[in-house]
């Protein structure tokens, strides 16, 4: 499973002044101007109501920006974006293997064409051996990876995640962001990843965008690099460079919302 | 024991002691048959009458079945539709809440002088349908409206067409919506039957209302009774025949229908 990257130097995607407002209300995001680099994995981060949900739906195109364009590299929106939402968003009545398939179903492939697709997904996200289970007899991190195997199925070049690991338990939570860099890696996709937790943004992230609602309503207030190297584990959670790091994002959030 | 088997044994046991009690105070109490019946006479009654009330219920149940058959499909393909399109609904729904909100028993004559006096059992059927027509037009508009925001953004994602959302999204999501419409549908199918009979009168066939009608002009008040009782056991039949429709239809994956073992 390997997207292959057309040769280029320029960013995946650029935004230049977006901005988005709901029936002219104060706007949700407003003039954010940015380049997200092919193969990064970029946290969104902020305080409820920050607007970091709506920024990720108008990059998945779910929303049509009031203001501004997007330009994704090569013209057009890469058409099988994988997104993953906070719930698992499964199809109460399909098995975990028919939810996985859904994606490429919709795109006209056989279900004998699928299998081995479906399959090798449901592997990545260690669920090979319960394709048959319905999303009601999974627990809510196999739940999850059930959402992340159907968003990763169709090889799309962008991940996008909206809070995904925000219902779960902690420990479930910390297993599922590690797997997550792993597949990140192995895959090399660029991953968008809305989060309000500062520690899970610091571990997962080469860059993070902290948005704040005071400083000016759905801007972005601060653009941090973490320049940890991968793979990060247990050593890089309890080392003081994390500690650090995470200070500083909690103190970037803080300074949005004076 | 299981709280199944206590569920069945308890309105059993009430049943039967109140049938007991009915017998006996009407025996002991001398009451005239014309007035209530002991329930061995009704039971006579119905073994006299057997063949003709059996072949009575086969017309009220099939105007029934058909009515509700028919209100399924018309009531589905319409929520269908004002689903595809806002101004279908927008223009239709204050129509079909007319038809629901007028009583039947008022539109009966002029249905009857529509289709013809040749026409009884046309006339049956239409108004039967009428009445059980709307609960599953609103149930399934409800459901179709009531799927998950977000897996429709992700069939949006997918590029899903308007068929694929309709038929992989939309039906199964409202289908437990759908089922308990016909629940409620199913009993006013049979209401509407009975109820059409008695003011339109009886087509080609007698149906049971119209045998209730007839015993009820003789003064043959126990074969009434015997009606009667053909009646509940048909409405009861057609409730449990729906509950176990939906029970298999959802039991595997809806939490209405999910034994959770306890």
């Amino acid at each position: 499973m390997s997207t292959s990257p057309p040769a280029s130097d320029g960013p995946l995607l650029t935004l230049s002044g977006v901005g988005k407002s709901y029936n002219g209300d104060a706007p949700a995001v407003a003039d954010v101007t940015l380049s997200i680099e092919r193969g990064s994995f970029i946290s969104l981060v902020g305080p409820s109501g920050c607007g970091k949900s709506t920024l990720l739906r108008l990059i998945a195109g779910l929303l049509q920006p009031s203001q501004g364009t997007l330009d994704w590299e090569g013209g057009d929106r890469p058409d099988d974006l994988g997104f993953v939402f906070q719930d698992a968003t499964l199809l109460p009545w399909a098995s975990a293997f028919d939810n996985v398939y859904m994606p490429l179903k919709l795109k006209g492939v056989s279900r004998d064409a699928a299998s081995s697709k479906v399959q090798e997904a449901l592997i990545r996200v260690g669920l090979g051996d319960v394709p048959d289970r319905l999303p009601r007899e999974l627990s809510g991190g196999m739940r999850m990876r059930v959402s992340i195997a159907r968003a990763l199925v169709t090889e799309p070049p962008v991940l996008l995640m909206d809070e995904p690991f925000a219902a779960l338990d902690e420990f479930t939570r910390e297993k599922l962001d590690d797997d997550l860099l792993t597949l990140w890696r192995d895959l090399g996709w660029t991953v968008i990843f809305v989060t309000h937790s500062v520690y899970e943004s610091v571990y997962l992230s080469e860059r993070i965008l902290v948005m704040s609602t005071e400083a000016g309503p759905g801007q972005i207030a601060d653009d941090i690099h973490i320049d940890a190297p991968y793979p990060r584990g247990l050593s890089f959670r309890q080392s003081s460079a994390y500690f650090d790091r995470c200070k500083a994002v909690s103190a970037a959030l803080r300074d949005g919302d004076i | 024991m299981s709280s199944s088997f206590f569920r069945l044994l308890i309105p059993m046991l009430v049943g039967i002691g109140a049938l007991l009690f009915w017998e006996a105070a009407v025996t002991i109490g001398d009451v005239p048959k014309f007035v209530l019946p002991a329930p061995s006479v009704i039971g006579a009654a119905l073994l006299e009458n057997f063949g003709s009330l059996i072949s009575a219920l086969w017309v009220t149940l099939r105007i029934t079945l058909l009515a509700f058959a028919l209100a399924v499909v018309g009531g589905v393909a319409l929520a269908i539709l004002f689903s595809q399109s806002r101004l279908i609904e927008m223009a239709l729904f204050p129509y079909a809440i007319i038809l629901q909100v007028t009583p039947v028993v008022a539109i009966a004559p002029l249905i009857l002088i529509w289709v013809g006096f040749d026409n009884v059992n046309l006339a049956l059927l239409i108004l039967a349908w009428i009445v059980a027509f709307f609960p599953i037009l609103s149930n399934t508009t409800l459901g179709l409206r009531s799927v998950d925001h977000n897996l429709m953004d992700l069939f949006t994602l997918y590029g899903a067409t308007r068929w694929q959302r309709l038929w992989s999204l939309q039906l199964p999501a409202a289908l437990p919506y759908i089922l308990g419409g016909m629940k409620i549908s199913g009993g006013l199918a049979l209401i509407g039957a009975v109820v059409a009979e008695f003011v339109a009168g009886s087509g080609s066939g007698t149906g049971l209302a119209w045998r209730i009608i007839e015993a009820g002009n003789r003064l043959q008040v126990p074969t009434m009774f015997a009606a009667l009782l053909l009646l509940s056991l048909l409405g009861i039949a057609i409730f449990f025949a729906l509950t176990l429709l939906e029970h298999l239809a959802l039991r595997r994956w809806h939490e209405s229908a999910v034994n959770r073992g306890s």
